[in-house]
């Protein structure tokens, strides 16, 4: 029952074949019996989903039900679920009971999915390893000795190792992408803006963006059917039609031509994830695309431009956190100093306080102009690469990420080290495009996975370059053995 | 450019942070490598280009001037630290 698709599970909940009560247990059950294994879920609502699964089967029964009615997912513990708690993986909100819904989670229950609990991360979304969670690392399900990627990585864990079908995700430096190339997944980060960021906690407002994480093109595009959306509620939200994003996944590849960055195979990238890559290539030339090599010169400043936007940002949205109108407060305050200072250090792990100060430093008197604006003309260079990039071709592909999944605890002594395990993925965040992480083969058991960049709004261009892949390949439906 | 533990103590109180002073040397050590890394955007010529704020250079939207929002007060409050008669309390600021 959990290696089936969505449209698979849709078509048995709509013929009958199981309801949503069965197969919401089912995954129940699988994560009682699982979760341990990988730390994947900080909360399961095991009552909730079992209520919105009886409403789901009701639905179903009166032919009122739509092609996600009944289905179960995961949401990363960063979008605000009503009456229940949403930690954003931090000892600061672990007291958190969010007082409304994000518009991603309202729009999926209006779908009719059902919510099995919320995902482990990295705590604030800051981490790609997801070990600065205070509930503990995620593990990856293709080797728990070895970490899942982050910050998304409990979603990464959760669907890898079919505790969920699906799950949602943020990415705001590769936070999507890089957990699904490490985990096998399917992870699409849409065009900023695509998707509402209300109710999805703050990191760095001008790279945030939701997406879904799945174990295929298909359900990846019937989940951002129902996320995708203008929101009032959301001042950076784009006002633009959505397309039905399932309606093009079959279009024929003839004649796409596909761009491949020189910078993206330069040194830093493992050798067998450069050959994975290179075979994945080849299907796509075999399946009619055209190969053209092009150049972003300005590639090796988007991660030094990354940590002063994100953190300038960060430091500001984090802000809100003084223990005054919710989440963790010290005890016996002498003063209000003593108030803001003690319940930050205490409720904030090294991580996020590295960042915080990151920022404060960047944004203050004296400094605005050597950092963050100076970053932000970085970013523009960054962007204009891309622009003059998709002048010549419709889709870029490269690494989601330099290596297979590492050793936990292998980068926590070096930050640096850690923030360059993003190399490939935060440039397209900077310059808000959408990309999309496939998988493409294996290096000594552990997953690789290929990134498409798309231009600015193509999310069904990209889902169709995938899904054709996936026709063609079998990758994705490889499943870690201890999780069959 | 190098933070000693100074600038770390400075740049943690702006940020209204309190940190042990035993984790002072690793922040200031973490910090200059971080700001090393950042160190490389000043070789980039950047004269003559726009700051870029939003990736789709979108201008902030405006909306009617209405009243959309209703009182939602003790539902915000019933999850604050500490609350009386309808308001935040913190420790007391003015003599």
């Amino acid at each position: 029952m959990h290696n089936k698709t969505l449209s698979e599970l849709s078509t048995s909940l709509h013929n009958g074949d199981i309801s949503s009560v069965e197969l919401t247990q089912h995954y129940l059950d699988r994560i009682n019996k699982h979760n341990g294994e990988v730390n994947a879920f900080i909360t399961v609502t095991e009552d909730k989903a079992l209520e919105q699964a009886k409403v789901a089967d009701q639905q179903l029964q009166q032919k009122t039900a739509g092609p996600l009615t009944g289905i179960p997912l995961a949401h990363k513990d960063i979008f605000c679920t009503e009456g229940v708690r949403t930690s954003c993986a931090s000892k600061m909100l672990d007291n958190f009971i969010a007082p409304y819904n994000a518009t991603v989670v309202e729009k999926i229950n209006d779908a009719g999915m059902v919510t099995l609990g919320k995902t482990n991360m990295d705590e604030f979304a800051m981490g790609s390893s997801n070990e600065t969670s205070f509930y503990g690392p995620v593990k990856n399900p293709w080797d728990t000795n070895r970490v899942p990627g982050g910050s998304s990585g409990g979603s990464a864990a959760a669907v890898a190792a079919k505790l969920a079908p699906i799950a949602t995700g943020t990415d705001t430096g590769g936070s999507i992408r890089q957990p699904a190339s490490l985990c096998n997944l399917t992870g699409l980060k849409p065009t900023y803006g695509r998707i509402s960021r209300y109710g999805m906690i703050a990191f760095a407002s001008s790279l945030d963006q939701a997406g879904p994480m799945a174990n295929n093109a298909e359900d990846a595009a019937m989940l951002l059917n129902a996320m995708a959306g203008f929101d009032q509620r959301d001042s950076t939200s784009v006002e633009r039609d959505v397309p039905d994003y399932t309606a093009n996944l079959n279009d024929s590849l003839e004649g796409l031509k596909i761009g491949l960055p020189k910078e993206f195979f330069d040194k830093g990238l493992d050798s067998d994830v450069e050959a994975t890559i290179e075979a994945a290539i080849k299907t796509y030339e075999s399946l009619g695309a055209t190969i053209k090599e092009i150049t972003l010169p300005n590639t090796s400043l988007s991660v030094p431009t990354y940590y002063v936007v994100a953190p300038a940002e960060c430091s500001s949205n984090l802000s809100r956190m003084d223990g005054v109108r919710f989440g963790h407060r010290c005890e016996d305050p002498k003063d209000l100093t003593d108030l803001y200072e003690r319940s930050r250090g205490e409720g904030f792990g090294a991580e996020v306080k590295r960042r915080i100060m990151t920022g404060a430093y960047a944004l203050s008197a004296g400094y605005y102009d050597a950092y963050y604006l100076k970053a932000q003309q970085c970013r523009r260079l960054i962007s204009n690469d891309f622009k003059q990039a998709f002048d010549d071709v419709d889709v870029i592909m490269g690494p989601t990420a330099p290596t297979t999944a590492f050793n936990l605890g292998d980068k926590t002594d070096d930050p640096v080290a850690m923030y360059l395990a993003d190399i490939y993925t935060i440039s397209t965040n900077l310059a808000g495009l959408p990309g999309m992480s496939i998988p493409a083969g294996f290096v000594k058991g552990l997953p690789v996975g290929l990134q498409l960049i798309g231009n600015y709004f193509d999310e069904a261009r990209l889902l169709n370059i995938a899904n054709r892949y996936q026709q063609t390949t079998d990758w994705h439906k490889q499943t870690p053995a201890a999780f069959k | 450019m190098s933070l000693d533990k100074t600038d770390v103590e400075k740049i943690a109180h702006l940020a209204r942070l309190a940190i042990d002073e035993a984790d002072i040397p690793d922040y200031a050590r973490d910090l200059n490598n971080i700001f090393g890394l950042v160190e490389q955007l000043s070789e980039a010529d950047t004269s003559d280009i726009t700051p870029m704020a939003h990736p789709l250079d979108a201008n902030q939207r405006l909306r009617a001037d209405k009243v959309t929002e209703v009182d939602q007060r003790e539902t915000f409050q019933a999850i604050a630290p500490k609350t009386e008669a309808g308001v935040y309390l913190v420790p007391q600021v003015i003599e």
